[in-house]
């Protein structure tokens, strides 16, 4: 497992979820490193279909790891349009590469005008602090 | 430091299938006295099973050391002490297995006629009007077998008293606190659940109340609340609560897990509640653990009461006149239904009943102090020194039976997870407390002593969580490895979620016939 890790090109929401924007209105979501540390090892994800709306601020996937099950919080609102294959099997991405092959979903952003309200690399780290 | 394996860690533990050897007996039967047909002249070929069922076949002897061996496998409440928060481990009077094994009680058949069953009848009704009592409430089922049984129970009730009036109703409103199983009762009873907030004082955030009752009042069909709650705080706001939901519509329900700090003291009914259920095996003393077996009767109001499970056991005057006779009143038309076969865990119920017979109210009442006092002592202890500074008090009140520390400056500081304390308090001869619970609490600690252990236990304990947190700072590792004594050290949980072998390999079947 990494070690704690925050990369400054992704907004991030307080729930302890990223978001990376590409282009105007698309955006890959995650949940922080944090958060997988926090929840311990996830051994199931239960995510959305490709086609289904999330919005902010709402729950739109489950993890479970051996503490607990938690609700995943959209950072920002859209449309599914992808989601990743692998995490049905091999869970343990998320533990592994929070950022990287541990993504959950990508999203076409509704109002990317959300991005906003998120937080920077540094001032969720501070959240993370108090 | 090398570390040697204790003989028990090097021997896998075996099933007894494992240890079978085709022919061996535990006992050997005389002749019948009868000739004997073959199995197909008595039974019809479709009904024969075409394998032999797999049974394992074994000596006495190695019966015995079997189960014998795998009993000191485990960590009980006869080992030691078991601060389980929010599952009331209390010590099981023995006079109680004396009183349940009593031939009349032990081998009464469940399906026995009621005119020949008047005393167990009698002992059922007797413990409904106990629990009626205790909870404030006039009526009582003891169908329910578990407490989540008695949650599921509360909301085909409510939905029944609901349809009843003319009404659906589709959400159940339940504190982030609560035990998991409400939501689980409330997705499996056809409800919607819609969470509410907690206060700085650990209890239910009244705004977020008012604002989840008033976005559709109409739909609210019930609140299920703890009380005290899972952080073991008696919410203030009890009677605000009650009168906000009875205005709504909606029924009140019990979860009636933490009765072990409210007995004799204050009343579910008194506060507003319509539905409590009660788990004979936490605060009455029932051996539990495992699955079972237990009880989770329910008490409900007047209101609630014609749709009780059937059928109720009840007191009537007698045919002939002489005294009073004990039934089961099936004649209840708008009655749920039934819940289980039978009548429930009868020895739940004699062992229960023994346990509010032996105490009394007086008693009762005192055993709910001293749970309570045992708490906030231990909480106390657990202020002071290194624990004080790692493992801090989720929300500092004076608690009710139970208390929950959180375990994220140690996480922080020292590297060590509550996961890993909990480990290695076993190596000082403890069962963890419950950890990771309630959810709102990071890195939960959740201790619950219940009055029966010593101030001699609750002073050992402190001292081992003081002297983990102290060697932590020397070397964390030593916790983190953890535990080194017990018969096995680690287990992979993860890979037990992921690739659960629920079913041992059956080796291959003897042939049929012999």
């Amino acid at each position: 497992m990494s070690d704690a890790n925050y990369p400054d090109d992704l907004r991030y929401h307080d729930q302890h979820d990223w978001a990376r924007l590409e282009g105007d209105d698309h955006a890959v979501f995650g949940i922080t490193w944090y958060a997988q540390d926090s929840l311990g090892e996830v051994v199931f994800y239960d995510g959305p279909e490709v086609g289904a709306t999330v919005q902010k601020d709402s729950s739109y996937a489950e993890v479970e790891s051996v503490k607990a099950v938690s609700d995943v919080i959209a950072p920002l609102s859209g449309e599914i349009v992808e989601i990743n294959d692998a995490l049905e099997d091999t869970p343990e991405k998320i533990n592994d590469d929070p950022y990287g092959d541990g993504w959950l979903v990508k999203v076409r952003l509704t109002s990317p005008e959300e991005a906003g309200s998120l937080l920077a690399a540094a001032e969720y780290q501070k959240l993370l602090e108090s | 430091m090398t570390l040697t394996e204790t003989p028990m860690q090097r021997e896998r533990a075996m099933t007894i299938y494992e240890k079978s050897k085709p022919g061996r007996r535990a006992a050997v039967l005389p002749d019948a006295g009868v000739p004997e047909a073959p199995l197909a002249e008595l039974i019809p070929a479709h009904l024969l099973r075409e394998q032999a069922p797999n049974l394992p076949e074994i000596a006495e002897p190695e019966i015995v050391r079997h189960y014998n061996k795998l009993s000191r496998r485990n960590f009980d409440l006869d080992s030691g002490f078991y601060p389980l928060g929010s599952c009331t481990m209390k010590h099981n009077p023995r006079l109680n297995e004396r009183v349940a094994a009593l031939p009349g009680h032990a081998r009464l058949h469940p399906a026995q006629d009621p005119r020949r069953a008047q005393g167990a009848l009698e002992l059922m009704w007797l413990l409904q009007e106990s629990l009626s009592e205790i909870c404030g409430l006039p009526h009582v089922s003891l169908q329910p077998s578990a407490g989540s049984h008695g949650e599921l129970a509360g909301l085909l009730l409510t939905r029944a008293y609901h349809a009843d009036r003319g009404e659906e109703r589709t959400k159940v409103l339940a504190p982030d606190t609560s035990h998991g199983t409400n939501p689980a009762s409330v997705t499996m009873a056809g409800y919607e659940v819609v969470k509410v907030a907690t206060n700085e004082r650990g209890g239910v955030e009244m705004d977020d109340l008012r604002a989840k009752i008033d976005e559709d009042p109409d739909q609210v069909a019930c609140l299920m609340l703890t009380n005290p709650n899972t952080l073991g705080l008696f919410d203030e706001n009890i009677a605000e609560i009650a009168s906000l939901i009875h205005a709504a519509g909606g029924t009140l329900y019990y979860d009636g897990a933490n009765l072990n700090a409210v007995m004799g003291q204050s009343r579910p009914g008194d506060m507003g509640f319509d539905i409590v259920h009660v788990n004979l095996h936490k605060s009455f003393s029932q051996p539990h653990g495992g699955g079972g077996p237990g009880a989770g009767p329910i008490a409900v109001s007047d209101r609630i009461e014609p749709f009780l499970p059937r059928p109720q056991v009840v007191r009537r005057e007698a045919d002939n006149g002489h005294g009073l006779s004990f039934d089961l009143d099936h004649e209840r038309p708008k009655s749920i239904g039934r819940l289980r076969g039978f009548q429930g865990n009868f020895g739940v119920f004699v062992r229960s009943y023994a346990y509010i017979l032996s105490l009394g109210a007086d008693g009762l009442a005192e055993a709910s102090e001293t749970a309570v006092l045992n708490a906030n002592y231990l909480k106390a202890r657990l202020a002071d020194g290194r624990a004080g500074e790692r493992l801090p008090i989720a929300f500092d009140r004076h608690c009710m039976h139970e208390f929950v520390l959180s375990g994220k400056p140690m996480k922080k500081e020292l590297g060590l997870a509550t996961l890993d304390l909990a480990k290695r308090l076993l190596d000082f001869g403890f069962h963890p407390p419950t950890v990771y619970f309630p959810l709102l609490v990071d890195e939960a600690l959740m201790v619950e002593p219940t009055e029966t252990e010593t101030k001699e236990s609750l002073d050992a304990f402190a001292a081992a969580i003081e002297q983990i947190l102290e060697e932590a700072e020397g070397d964390p590792e030593i916790a983190k490895q953890a535990p080194y004594t017990t018969p096995v050290r680690r287990l992979d949980e993860v890979k037990a979620t992921r690739h659960p072998v629920v079913r041992q390999p059956l080796q291959p079947p003897p042939p049929t016939g012999r």
